[in-house]
């Protein structure tokens, strides 16, 4: 994606353009790592504010005695949030509410962008003369690994918080065979707590992007031929009402992986 | 398609976003809604015993009025009591003063004879008088022959 050229920043000709030209993030920076994706970061940020915005108004007027509409989506979502912490969740931490309640209502707005028509912002950023434009920060590894590697550095945290430094060298060391296989242990460890995160960030990344993709792929059917037209209302409506379940789905798994990963980590370890 | 330093920012937005949640939204609600737990747990506890204190109050009351009809029956029979002694009094009060009316009545009626027999006997002596004095066709002097009329008069 990194060698699309200028030429192709005048507009999209064949299908395999057309999709590369959506699929490239509007960036700057000198390519590498150093790279901020600017329609990401305004996007996500965007949501977060809108978050913000409901959070501090809800939380500035909410009465106990007479809750109004918008307060009682939001106590049902808090008690939702704070029923699954309480089934999983070993002992209470002050940050596991916030932190699930946060991952499940951005991670389900950042996916909900997916339901705007694939064309209708990118071509709005096209009349003022922005090129490239992605809407769904989730279908950007960056954002998904975001939130993925601060829970698994929450994850590193709390397991040396509760389990002590050598508790957590111990979990290492011992954990799934006992004390007779030490370097057959650590390497199942390893690759136990390391796929946590790579898993947390993938699952959300894969779904949203191949999502994506596909309203890609059902808006191309019309563009391509005056046939396709029908199949692409057909097909795009079935998807997107597919595509509801998925983003409250996604959004829901991540957050409650996070639970149980950041319960996991409150555990004691056990002796084997 | 790579991860790049966008990571960065979006894990600066996240923790502030954790933060300003728990801050504003998290807290706050789960606050109000454990209080409203409590209040509406109490608020059954009291209908509770509101409903306890009820039952009591109208075993009380049953009781009361239990009471004072019980009463008002003793009241009431010591008023017939009283009634009838009343009466009876009054019987007796009424046999005494028929009694005492009678027997005034009776000394009257007897004052009243007597003085008729004396009126009578005055009028028998100047009747007899009259007729002696027809009868022997002279006066009797009344001064002459009063000690013996008075001795005539005293015999009748």
């Amino acid at each position: 994606m990194s060698s699309s050229t200028a030429s192709e920043a005048s507009g999209p000709t064949t299908s395999v353009e057309y999709i590369q030209h959506h699929l490239h993030n509007n960036s700057i920076g000198e390519g590498g790592f150093w790279v901020l994706n600017l329609d990401t970061l305004i996007y996500s940020w965007l949501l977060a504010g809108v978050l913000m915005y409901i959070a501090y108004t809800m939380g500035k007027k909410m009465t106990s005695d007479t809750p109004s509409g918008g307060q009682n989506v939001l106590e049902a979502i808090v008690e939702f949030v704070q029923q699954q912490i309480k089934d999983i969740f070993p002992g209470s931490n002050p940050l596991i509410g916030p932190l699930a309640l946060t991952i499940f209502m951005w991670v389900f707005l950042m996916n909900a962008m997916d339901l705007i028509p694939v064309d209708l912002l990118p071509q709005l950023g096209h009349l003022v003369g922005i090129e490239y434009m992605k809407v769904v920060p989730t279908t950007d590894l960056s954002t998904t690994f975001a939130l993925a590697l601060s829970v698994f550095a929450l994850i590193i945290y709390y397991n040396i918080k509760i389990k002590g430094p050598i508790g957590y060298i111990k979990m290492f060391l011992f954990h799934p065979f006992g004390k007779y296989l030490i370097p057959v242990n650590i390497l199942m460890t390893a690759i136990e707590e390391i796929a946590k995160p790579i898993s947390l960030g993938l699952r959300l990344f894969g779904n949203m992007f191949a999502g994506e993709l596909i309203f890609m792929l059902i808006a191309l059917l019309g563009a391509t031929s005056l046939y396709g037209l029908a199949p692409q209302i057909a097909l795009g409506t079935v998807w997107a009402i597919f595509h509801i379940l998925v983003i409250s789905l996604q959004a829901f798994i991540f957050m409650l992986l996070t639970i149980v990963y950041l319960g996991m980590a409150h555990q004691e370890i056990e002796e084997h | 398609m790579s991860i790049t330093a966008t990571l960065i920012g979006q894990m600066i937005t996240f923790a502030i976003l954790v933060w300003f949640i728990g801050k504003y939204l998290w807290g706050p609600m789960t606050q109000m809604m454990d209080d409203r737990k409590k209040r509406i747990a109490d608020g059954l506890a009291a209908a509770e015993r509101g409903i306890h204190e009820q039952e009591l109050a109208e075993q009380k009351a049953t009781q009361h009025i239990k009471e004072a009809k019980e009463q008002a029956a003793e009241i009431l029979s010591q008023a017939q009591k009283r009634g009838v002694e009343i009466v009876e009094d009054a019987k007796d009060d009424a046999k005494a003063e028929g009694e005492r009316l009678i027997t005034a009545a009776n000394a009257e009626i007897e004052q009243e004879v007597n003085r008729a027999k004396e009126t009578l006997r005055e009028q028998v002596v100047e009747i007899t008088i009259a007729a002696a004095s027809k009868i022997v066709k002279k006066e009797i002097d009344a001064k002459a022959h009063g000690e013996l009329l008075k001795d005539v008069v005293g015999q009748i």
